[in-house]
C-alpha cells in the first residue's frame, strides 16, 4: 500500500521505520465510513420523503381544494361525501387527544409505581421476573390488545355504565395497557441509573425508604419519568388499530366517555381505502396525517427538552 | 485491645461479619473513645470501611450480610431488635467517599435531615442551616448562594456541605468514609482542619487510605489487615513505635 501523505515526516527516515508506521487499515476505515454514511443517508431520505409527501398532500387541501384551515381544525362536522362536503376534523383531534391524555393519566402512576417497586423495593425479583414480563407486554401486537378490549373491556363498561361500552373510555383503557410497558421501562431505567450515593446519603441522615423515594428518588428522576410518559402518549396518539376496534368510530365529539367517538388515526385507516387519490376527501385525510405528524414532532421536542433539563 | 483515651463511646466486642461466604470482619474488638478522632487504616479490602458501615448499620442494605457479636454505642446494643435504624442513623452521621449532595439548593440540602425528623418552622430551619454551615466552615463562602443548586459548587465545597448536612441533624458520632480521597490537596487540608475543630463536639471515626492523613489528624489509629485488627494504639505511638511487625511493614510502605 502507498504511504499516505500524513506520514511524510517519517519518510525521511529509513524504509523500515516508515513501514513500521504504515496504515494497513485505510481500506477498512473507508468501507466503514462509507457504509455507515449510506445507512444514515437512507434514513434521512426516507424521513424527508415522508414529511414532503404528507405535507404536499395535506397542504393541498387548503391551497388546491380551498378548504379553510380554521374550518378543518375547528369544524365539528365531517361529511366529505355530503351534498356540501364538510371537512371538520375537530372530533378526530379531540378523540385523539382525549384518549391519549386519559391513557397517559391512567398508565403513568401505574408504570411509575411499578418501576419504584422493581428498582427500590424488590430489586432482585424485579429485575429477574417482573421486568421481562413487562417487556413481554410491549411485544404483544396491537390487534390482540384491541381484541381483548373488545371482548373484555367493552362488555364490562357496558355492564357498569350507560351506553354501548364503546367510546373514549374503552379506547383509553386499551391504550393505557399498551403504553404501560413504555412508561414502566423508561422509569425503571431512570430509577436504576440513579447514583447509589444519593440514596445512601438520604438513608445516612435517618430517612426511611419511603422518605428517600418520595423526597430524593422521584424528584431527581422526574424529567426522565416524564420523558417516559410523553413517549407513551406519543405512542398512544399514533396507535390506530386497537383504538379503532373499541372506540366506535362515529365522527362526533361525544357527550360522555361511553359514547362512540373517533380518532385521527381511525378516521384515516377507515376512510383511506374508499377515496380516490387526489380527490378533496383523500387530501383531507392527508391533512389529518399531517396533524398527526406535527404532533409527533411536538412530542419529540418535548422529550428533547426534558432530556436536556435532566442533564443540566 | 486497650482503650487509649478518655471515655469509651463505641464498644465493639467480638464482631464477626460475613458477606455471604466471605468472612469480612474477624473477631473485631475495640473501644472507641468519645470526642476524639479515631482513624482506620489498612490496605484495600481489609474491612475498614465495612466496620465503619456497621456503626450506622449501612450494611443492612447489602443482601447476604450476617453479623455476630456486639456493637454498643453509649452502652446500648445497636443490633438489638428494639433499635430503630432511622434514629440510630440520626445519631451516627456519615460522610461518603464521593461528595453526594442532593440535586437541590444548599439550603434544602442542609434542611433535608431536620425536615425528615419533623422540624418545620422557617426560623428554626434558617438557624440550623446557618449554624451547620458555620460549623462546616462553609458559611462565608455560600451565605449569598443558599438558593443555588448544590451541584454548582466545587468538590471540596460539596464535601463540606455533606459534613454540614450530617451535622444538621445533631449527631453524636460522625463517620467519614475516605471523605477526602476524591478531593484535591487544598480541599483535603480544609476537611482535615475541619475534623480537628469538630472533634470537640463530635466523636469522629474516619477511614483513610492515606497514612499521612491518619498521622496528621487522628488521636487513635487502628490498623486492619484481612478483616482483623492488627494494632490499635495512640496515633503517635502506632506510627513511631509499632508493636506489630505487620504494622511496621505497612506504615513503612513495604506492602499495601
Amino acid at each position: 500500500m502507498e504511504q499516505p501523505a500524513v506520514m511524510n515526516k517519517k519518510r525521511v527516515q529509513t524504509g523500515s521505520t516508515t513501514r513500521a508506521f504504515a496504515k494497513p487499515h485505510v481500506i477498512e476505515e473507508w468501507v466503514g465510513k462509507v457504509y455507515t454514511a449510506l445507512c444514515i443517508l437512507v434514513l434521512v431520505i426516507t424521513i424527508g420523503a415522508i414529511v414532503y409527501f404528507v405535507s404536499s398532500r395535506g397542504l393541498a387541501t387548503f391551497f388546491v381544494d380551498g378548504v379553510s384551515l380554521g374550518g378543518l381544525l375547528g369544524g365539528l362536522k365531517w361529511e366529505p361525501e355530503g351534498d356540501i362536503p364538510l371537512y371538520g376534523a375537530l372530533p378526530f383531534i379531540f378523540g385523539s387527544f382525549s384518549t391519549s391524555v386519559l391513557a397517559a393519566l391512567m398508565a403513568a402512576p401505574l408504570g411509575m409505581c411499578a418501576a419504584v417497586f422493581m428498582t427500590q423495593i424488590m430489586p432482585g425479583f424485579g429485575k429477574k421476573v417482573l421486568q421481562p414480563v413487562i417487556e413481554l407486554l410491549a411485544g404483544i401486537p396491537s390487534v390482540v390488545f384491541g381484541f381483548v378490549g373488545l371482548s373484555v373491556v367493552v362488555p364490562v363498561l357496558r355492564a357498569i355504565f350507560p351506553g354501548q361500552g364503546i367510546g373514549i373510555a374503552a379506547g383509553s383503557i386499551v391504550l393505557s395497557l399498551m403504553i404501560l410497558p413504555t412508561i414502566t421501562t423508561i422509569a425503571t431505567d431512570a430509577l436504576a441509573a440513579l447514583p447509589r450515593g444519593l440514596k445512601e446519603g438520604s438513608f445516612a441522615l435517618g430517612a426511611t425508604r419511603w422518605q428517600t423515594i418520595y423526597r430524593i428518588v422521584l424528584p431527581t428522576t422526574l424529567p426522565s419519568l416524564l420523558t417516559g410518559v410523553v413517549l407513551g402518549m406519543s405512542r398512544a396518539f399514533g396507535e390506530a388499530l386497537a383504538v379503532q376496534m373499541v372506540i366506535g368510530n362515529s365522527p362526533h365529539i361525544p357527550h360522555s366517555l361511553f359514547e362512540s367517538a373517533s380518532t385521527l388515526t381511525s378516521a384515516i385507516t377507515l376512510d383511506m381505502g374508499n377515496t380516490v387519490m387526489g380527490s378533496t376527501h383523500n387530501n383531507a385525510l392527508w391533512s389529518l396525517a399531517l396533524i398527526l405528524l406535527s404532533m409527533t414532532f411536538v412530542f419529540v421536542f418535548v422529550v428533547r427538552f426534558l432530556e436536556r433539563r435532566n442533564k443540566r | 485491645m486497650q482503650s487509649v483515651a478518655s471515655q469509651t463511646l463505641i464498644d465493639i466486642h467480638k464482631l464477626n461479619l460475613y458477606y455471604g461466604q466471605f468472612h469480612a470482619l474477624k473477631d473485631v474488638t475495640m473501644d472507641i473513645p468519645e470526642k476524639a478522632i479515631t482513624a482506620f487504616i489498612g490496605p484495600s479490602g481489609c474491612g475498614k470501611s465495612t466496620l465503619l458501615r456497621t456503626l450506622n448499620r449501612m450494611n443492612d442494605m447489602i443482601p447476604g450480610t450476617r453479623i455476630e457479636g456486639k456493637v454498643a454505642i453509649g452502652g446500648a446494643d445497636i443490633y438489638s431488635k428494639e433499635v430503630d435504624v432511622e434514629t440510630l442513623r440520626k445519631k451516627v452521621g456519615m460522610v461518603f467517599q464521593q461528595p453526594n449532595p442532593f440535586p437541590k439548593s444548599i439550603y434544602d440540602n442542609i434542611a433535608y435531615g431536620p425536615r425528615l425528623h419533623g422540624i418545620r418552622g422557617k426560623q428554626k430551619l434558617d438557624e440550623i442551616v446557618e449554624t451547620s454551615l458555620r460549623s462546616a466552615a462553609l458559611w462565608d463562602e455560600v451565605k449569598d448562594y443558599l438558593k443555588r443548586s448544590a451541584l454548582s459548587f466545587s468538590g471540596g465545597q460539596q464535601q463540606r456541605l455533606c459534613i454540614a448536612r450530617a451535622i444538621a441533624v445533631n449527631p453524636d458520632i460522625l463517620l467519614m468514609d475516605e471523605a477526602t480521597s476524591a478531593l484535591d490537596p487544598i480541599s483535603t487540608l480544609k476537611i482535615e482542619e475541619l475534623a480537628q475543630e469538630l472533634k470537640d463536639k463530635y466523636t469522629i471515626v474516619m477511614v483513610t487510605h492515606n497514612m499521612h492523613q491518619a498521622a496528621r489528624v487522628s488521636n487513635q489509629t487502628v490498623f486492619f489487615l484481612n478483616g482483623e485488627v492488627v494494632e490499635f494504639a495512640e496515633t503517635e505511638k502506632l506510627f513511631s513505635n509499632p508493636r506489630d511487625q505487620r504494622t511496621e511493614d505497612y506504615i513503612s510502605g513495604r506492602f499495601g
